[in-house]
């Protein structure tokens, strides 16, 4: 059975496998693992086979399904779906089934994807490990006693466990970069804008974006140019059509300048392991072997960012989930008068991390404390964007971990919330600057598990980015 | 609809001045709402007019509708305003009419700042800011007696949920209950001369709350104020400030202080009543809404509006006034009702302004009809020279508004136009033959029997004579 994205989809175009086949492969191995796994909060088998009967069809016809043809896309269960449950893992939504499609959604099917289910996230895209969903935690495919990282864990072990070559997540605070590191699978976060949010379930709006989950480069790459570029239903969308990033992926990185982010390569931010600092220098070594210019540079105010981070996406979060009321759709618990519904709804489908962000949220937006927390932090965002522009006028791209450390246990951080937040410290910053960053899985840590190394690169620089990823994708053995 | 009833000017007490603000909310007239192209439109069956983003579903996203901007910079403008780069922002606040617990609205970065507005008696208000927002929905509480307090359920309509609205906010200048009620009359004469707004207080479409205090005369201390709302129409604007100022001045009087409040009009009882307190009022938790970006409105833009703004109603009122030889008081509702064009042409063709005014304000409030300059000052002119009455005149006028035509031949076929002086003369002169005595006692200076003659003048003529013409040719016959 092929493995990427790309052969899947050149061979269905040309005739030469069925979407429908492929599908049912992909079906059989959900079928062998998903238990144990639980990446789906939806298995969608019966709307996949459709589909695919549909793409074959088309084939048949002599028409082109477009670049994904017959390739099963998971998606995390935060972009709606027409008439499908679309659920944000909360006990809240849990019956809600949207009226329309996500633009990522609608720009799949035109280029010829299956979607063949919805994955499991942290409820609302709010944790680390996905284990803060209301329908269970799900699990890391190398190594079920632990996490798959998160919110996006669903998707992430979608793709390593073989489920589905490419899945989509959202990344507020690197909730598709971590997951993917952990879990040993390219991780993409685009440039803020990039990717229409239209039917994205709003975590924190102005750090939220889409990305791509796959096994390479090269397929992330695709799926990227499958769902990036306008959407007039997006006012924060780029005005501009999908950077061509597939173009220049051969091209290598002979000439180009490189910065290893000292701050969050052991010489600023605590707890980043040694065996994830080590696979970086590796990361970095390949690179300078490969033409590049590798020099260790600061960019001092990303060690505020994880507070910074902390106070914005809970005060959006505060008031982007206030709708959440009983009123309108999803879950309703009746009381004496429209103030207590709201309140016994909101006390009963939310869970506690949930809960905790919206009363962070709402303090840090409180009269009084406005320009200490939330003014304070939006002075930092700039801080952080200011530092960036600077090292960007030194370097093409920059480097750091994606992640403190490999998977953890199942369980290890659920009891202190300030660790499970740490988790975030190396990925936070390009969300907060709207930079684009990818993680490309570059190896195991001592304990076996993938490491993940980040690209990052400046504004709209998605194509650069790209090109780095895969040069350090080629080093590899 | 306009007030026209007579206004008797409520006294405060002695030595006491209101201070009124006024915050006006009004629906802009766009063909779709603020954030989606579900259509703006009143008195559609309850949720219709919805779609994923005026619903506020989960991961509908706004888009903002230019023209309701360009409406609001128009606006903007025609109160004098600075037109600024303005921040969409939310407004938190939990309420079932509100699809997404939050509004959308602006706050510390309004597009419109520090303008005014000259009420038609010259007195000038300032604005201090007009800000764009999205509409909420609207509530209806079924059961029990139909108020939220013991009602069973809650039906909600959201077809307004998401309809652009301009919230204009004056400064406390407002000294009387006369002026806050120009005010009102004076911004919905505004709104709708340049079109961005049907300003209906009865359908909602123009919402007036009314921040009141009282201070001694000679302060200028800003004394506690209570925000009235629920004011549905010009009559109870002026009722609710009346009252609510008396409410304060005798709270000041026995000793105690009003409490800052909102308060809400019972137009049926006339009073308020207390409403929220403003102590343990919500906190928004206003924030920039980070799913609109800035608007920043070149200054081309702003020029190419305020180019194409049409005449505004007071420099209406002072063309108008002018050219009619009176004060820019009296040609008020004129312009309000938007004749003022016609009664400026029927004055350039040579018609009396007192006599053009005088029929539009009393008989031609429904409408001119097919009414032109022409045969309105060919009317005039007959009027003016004694060869109609008003009460013929005003029968000619009926039918030129009916169907058009030359007010000559009109008075012909009404027997109108044979009634000139040299008729009544002879008429007269008979009368003085038949009745010297009563002539002689005229002539003496006894004007009790100046009714007898004109009684008898108006039987001889059926009614069709001008008392004015008739008292006129008395004075002159007895003089010489
Ligand atoms: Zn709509």
């Amino acid at each position: 059975m092929a493995t990427t994205a790309l052969e899947v989809a050149s061979a269905v175009r040309a005739g030469e496998r069925s979407a429908r086949a492929v599908v049912e492969e992909h079906l059989a191995v959900i079928g062998e693992r998903e238990a144990e796994v639980h990446a789906f909060n939806l298995v969608m088998a019966d709307e996949a086979r459709e589909r695919a009967d549909a793409v074959d069809a088309a084939v048949a016809a002599g028409s082109d399904p477009g670049p994904l043809a017959g390739v099963p896309v998971a998606l995390k269960d935060n972009m709606c779906t027409r008439g499908v449950p679309t659920t944000c893992s909360s006990r809240i939504l849990a019956q809600w089934r949207p009226p329309y499609d996500a633009t990522t959604v609608e720009r799949l099917t035109a280029a010829g994807a299956v979607i063949i289910g919805k994955t499991n996230l942290d409820e609302f895209a709010m944790g680390s490990s996905t284990e803060n969903s209301a329908f269970g935690p799900t699990k890391n495919p190398h190594d079920t006693s632990r996490v798959p990282g998160g919110s996006s864990g669903g998707s992430a072990a979608a793709v390593a466990a073989g489920f589905a070559p490419l899945a989509l997540g959202s990344d507020t605070g690197g909730s598709v970069r971590q997951p993917a590191a952990l879990c040993g699978v390219v991780g993409v976060k685009p440039t803020y804008g990039a990717v229409s949010r239209y039917g994205l379930l709003a975590f924190a709006s102005s750090l939220d974006q889409i990305g791509p989950f796959a096994h390479t480069v090269a397929d992330a790459a695709t799926l990227y140019e499958a769902i990036a570029g306008h959407d007039p239903r997006d006012s924060t969308s780029i005005p501009e059509p999908a950077a061509p990033v597939s173009s220049w992926l051969d091209d290598g990185v002979d000439g180009m300048r490189v910065g290893v982010i000292s701050e969050l390569s052991g010489g600023g931010i605590e707890g980043i392991a040694s065996d994830v600092q080590a696979r970086v220098r590796v990361a970095a070594d390949a690179l300078a072997a490969a033409g590049a210019t590798v020099e260790e540079t600061s960019v001092p105010s990303v060690i505020y960012g994880l507070t910074a981070y902390y106070l914005i996406a809970p005060a959006e979060a505060s008031s982007n989930l206030a709708r959440y009321d009983g009123v309108r759709y999803g879950l309703r618990v009746d009381g004496p008068n429209t103030e207590a519904m709201n309140v016994a709804t909101r006390t009963a489908g939310f869970g506690d991390e949930v809960k905790r962000r919206i009363m962070l949220g709402t303090y840090a937006l409180s009269a009084g404390y406005y320009d200490a927390y939330y003014g304070k932090a939006q002075r930092v965002r700039t801080l952080i964007i200011d530092d960036f522009a600077a090292a960007y006028e030194k370097y093409d791209v920059l480097l750091s971990p994606t992640s403190p450390t490999t998977a953890f246990e199942l369980g290890a951080k659920v009891a202190d919330p300030m660790t499970m937040y740490v988790n975030d410290v190396c990925t936070i910053p390009s969300n907060l600057a709207g930079h684009p960053a990818i993680s490309v899985p570059y190896g195991v840590g001592d304990d076996g598990l993938p490491v993940g190394v980040q690209v990052l690169a400046p504004l709209m620089g998605d194509v650069t980015m790209f090109r780095v990823a895969a040069a350090l994708e080629r080093s590899l053995p | 609809m306009t007030d026209t009833a007579p206004v008797v000017e409520p006294t405060l007490p002695d030595g006491w001045e209101l201070v009124v603000g006024l915050e006006v909310h009004c629906e802009l007239s766009t063909a779709t709402k603020l954030f989606c192209g579900c259509r703006n439109r009143f008195g559609d069956d309850p949720n219709t007019n919805v779609c994923p983003v005026c619903l506020g579903l989960p991961g509908s996203l706004p888009v903002l509708n230019g023209s309701a901007v360009d409406y609001a910079m128009r606006l903007g403008l025609a109160l004098n305003c600075t037109v600024n780069p303005a921040v969409f922002a939310r407004k938190n606040y939990f309420y079932p009419d509100m699809p997404k617990d939050y509004q959308v609205t602006q706050y510390d970065l309004p597009t419109s700042t520090d303008g005014h507005l000259e009420l038609p008696d010259g007195t000038v208000v300032g604005i201090e800011r007009a800000h764009i927002e999205e509409d909420t929905g609207k509530s209806t509480h079924v059961g029990g007696s139909g108020r939220i307090h013991d009602a069973t359920h809650s039906l909600v309509d959201y077809n307004r949920a998401g309809i652009p609205l301009v919230e204009i906010v004056s400064r406390p200048d407002i000294r009387t209950v006369e002026s806050a009620r120009a005010y009102a009359s004076e911004l919905r004469a505004i709104l709708t001369s340049i079109d961005v707004s049907d300003a209906k207080m009865e359908e909602g479409s123009m919402r007036v709350d009314a921040n009141v205090s009282v201070r001694p005369i000679g302060s200028d201390e800003l004394r506690t104020r209570c925000e009235v709302k629920n004011i549905n129409s010009i009559r109870s604007l002026g009722r609710a400030i009346e009252y609510e100022a008396n409410r304060h001045i005798d709270l000041y009087d026995s000793g105690q202080t009003p409490r800052q409040e909102t308060r809400h009009w019972d137009e049926a009882n006339g009073r308020s009543t207390s409403g929220r307190s403003k102590e343990d009022s919500e906190d928004y938790r206003y924030f920039p809404e980070p799913d609109l970006v800035p608007l920043d409105p070149t200054g081309a833009q702003v020029d190419a509006i305020a180019e194409a703004m049409p005449p505004l109603p007071s420099a209406r009122r002072h063309a108008l006034a002018d050219a009619a030889g009176l004060e820019a008081g009296s040609v008020a509702l004129v312009v309000e009702r938007g004749q003022d064009e016609l009664a400026l042409a029927a004055i350039s063709a040579g018609a009396d302004g007192g006599i053009v005014i005088k029929h539009l304000e009393n008989n031609l409030a429904d409408g001119t009809g097919e009414l032109t300059a022409e045969s309105f000052a060919a009317l005039a002119a007959m009027e003016a020279d004694g060869r109609l009455s008003a009460t013929q005149a005003k029968t000619v006028l009926t039918d030129l508004v009916a169907s058009g035509g030359d007010p000559t031949s009109i008075a012909a076929a009404h027997g109108f136009e044979a009634m000139d002086t040299g008729e009544l003369d002879a008429i007269l002169d008979r009368l003085i033959a038949d009745n010297p005595d009563e002539w002689g006692r005229f002539v003496d200076g006894d004007r009790k029997v100046q009714g007898f003659f004109v009684g008898q003048i108006m039987k001889a003529t059926k009614g069709q004579a001008d008392g004015k013409v008739v008292n006129m040719l008395m004075q002159q016959r007895a003089a010489g």
